[in-house]
């Protein structure tokens, strides 16, 4: 596997949800995506940013086989996802450990699934605890543990089947900033270790501009992609370090003008709305469209 | 050392305390006959019955007569109730369609289908083991269906991303994940059903512990009456407690506060 290969297309993917009815209005269709296309490509570390509700855990889910799209195509190495399987890792912002399972038992649950013998299950485990710098912890309950702790038992719970793929879903969104802080440099060292490709998920500019490769930056209602912006810091970063340079100040203000753009644009649209005469409100496509205009 | 095992005793026998002073009004209560004697004899006097009917043996065999029919009615009722209780907590449409039907049933009093127990199943075995069988079932059905619909989303989620088989998210999810909740139904349903059986064996049977509180209260031999209700309160005390030991043990990954300090 070299770097720079496509891993992961993502083709025109649209998603429809159909909200439940609950006002007289509802049962309409929600369009969650739309005409969503990028490429991940392999050993990359790459984070899709945008506000709450654009759709950003849809596409996440949409990788990892757990959803599908109404329209467009998502590939793996040149193969259609259809289903979930262990060559994608999927880490979430609630752990969903397993409470009932120790430490060792809740990283061994994917080998369990691919039937791997128990002894060896026992190795893989402890190795990626090492990892993930939890050697001794493994006979402890979750309960036991504090957040950052149950963060990096997911961690370890999504790399013991030795994913190609590793699919984060807001992961340190529930952290103290310090425990995000110092997860965040482990998620760098794991993947420079590991050479895994990265799709990491988060809402926090920050964030994302300190982990990425490129970050693809979305917008809500419905959730498009703005722009897909390069990330050219050099590696290997430390988080700390990193958001002190002018050039990660420069990405940052980048991203965040996209996403304010996104909001201003909206008000435009409305303020030229207000001022459309009263009969071509109700039909403002019609009204905009030159074509149907004449 | 020494100190610490004091307190800890001094604390055991607090809790016992109010038992003891009860036991205490009891006794004299009859002794200087604030109450009647005859209604209510002294507790020593029911104490030395209770030990005559545990060693001429007559009360063990009631007890296992009684046991034996909570055991298999309990047996059959977590049979029928945990496996159904999964399928319908699982199948949403399904628990909609039969909701109405089980909260019907379980609002029902058992004592008041006992008639039409004794209807099918005659006043032998098979309707005493019915009776338990109907009290248990409806609380561990419910508290299955909850459990099974109470599962963290977030669990079933990182399991299907794993691509696991149904049977794997059904062994290995729903069922552990259900598990605490449905102990709770057997946990409450347990002593609820030694009740029913009483109620049961006093109404038609000729042997049990229901059947002998009933024989001792219209031959007019209260210590022994009142023997059988003391055993009765040990064992409601004596099953509420193993239970409660038995899910706090095995159930200890829930507990909201670690033990040990977390890092």
């Amino acid at each position: 596997m070299t770097v720079g290969e496509a891993k992961i297309i993502v083709k025109d993917v649209n998603r429809r949800y159909r909200i439940k009815q609950r006002s007289k209005e509802g049962g309409e269709p929600f369009l969650a995506l739309q005409d969503v296309s990028f490429t991940v490509n392999a050993g990359e570390f790459l984070t899709i940013v945008g506000p709450s509700g654009c759709g950003k855990s849809t596409m996440l889910d949409l990788i990892a086989g757990l959803a599908v799209p109404t329209s467009g195509k998502l590939y793996l190495d040149g193969r259609p996802i259809e289903k979930p399987a262990l060559d994608r890792g999927f880490v979430m912002q609630g752990y969903a450990l397993f409470p009932w399972r120790t430490v060792r038992a809740n990283v061994e649950f994917g080998l369990q699934i691919k039937k791997v013998p128990r002894k060896e299950r026992r190795e893989i485990a402890e190795r990626y605890l090492r990892l993930v710098n939890l050697t001794g912890f493994a006979d402890r309950y979750p309960y036991e543990l504090s957040g950052g702790m149950k963060q990096r038992v997911a961690i370890a719970r999504a790399l013991a089947c030795d994913p190609e793929v590793l699919l984060m879903d807001e992961p340190f969104a529930a952290l103290d900033a310090q425990t995000r802080e110092t997860l965040q440099d482990e998620l760098l060292r794991i993947w420079e270790e590991t050479k895994k490709t990265i799709v990491f998920v988060t809402h926090s500019i920050d964030e994302a501009v300190a982990l990425a490769d490129r970050i693809v930056v979305m917008t809500s209602g419905p959730g498009r992609v703005r722009e897909i912006v390069e990330v050219p810091l050099p590696r290997p970063r430390r988080v700390a370090n990193i958001k002190a340079t002018p050039d990660f100040m420069r990405i940052r203000y980048r991203v965040w003008e996209l996403l304010q753009g996104e909001v201003q644009e909206a008000r435009e649209v409305g303020r030229l709305h207000a001022e459309l005469p009263e009969e071509a409100k109700e039909r403002p496509g019609e009204a905009l469209s030159p074509i149907a205009a004449g | 050392m020494l100190l610490n095992a004091l307190r800890k005793l001094g604390g055991v026998l607090y809790r016992l305390l109010s038992v003891f002073i009860f036991l205490a009004v009891w006794e004299l209560a009859a002794r200087f006959q604030v109450v009647n004697p005859v209604f209510l004899p002294p507790f020593s006097e029911v104490a030395a019955t209770l030990w005559k009917l545990i060693r001429t043996g007559v009360l063990l065999d009631h007890l296992l007569i009684s046991l034996q029919r909570s055991l298999l009615g309990f047996g059959l009722g977590l049979a029928f109730a945990i496996p159904l209780g999964l399928l319908i907590g699982w199948y949403r449409g399904f628990e909609r369609f039969i909701d109405p039907l089980i909260q019907t049933f379980r609002n029902l009093s058992v004592l008041s289908l006992l008639p039409v127990f004794v209807i099918f199943f005659g006043i032998g075995e098979t309707s005493k083991v019915a009776v338990i069988f109907w009290g248990v079932l409806w609380a561990v059905l419910l508290n299955t269906i909850a459990g099974v619909k109470n599962i963290d989303l977030s669990l079933i989620k990182a399991a299907r991303s794993m691509g696991i088989s149904n049977y794997g998210l059904f062994t290995q999810v729903i069922l552990p994940g259900a598990l605490p909740t449905i102990f709770t139904g057997v946990r409450l349903s347990a002593t609820s059903s030694i009740l029913v059986l009483i109620a049961a064996e006093m109404l038609g049977a000729n042997s049990g512990l229901g059947y002998a509180l009933y024989f001792y209260q219209s031959n007019i031999k209260y210590p022994e009456m009142y023997a059988i209700i003391i055993v009765l309160a040990v064992i409601g005390v004596a099953v509420n407690y193993s239970l409660a030991a038995f899910e706090k043990r095995t159930f200890r990954y829930r507990e909201e506060l670690p033990e040990t300090g977390s890092v």
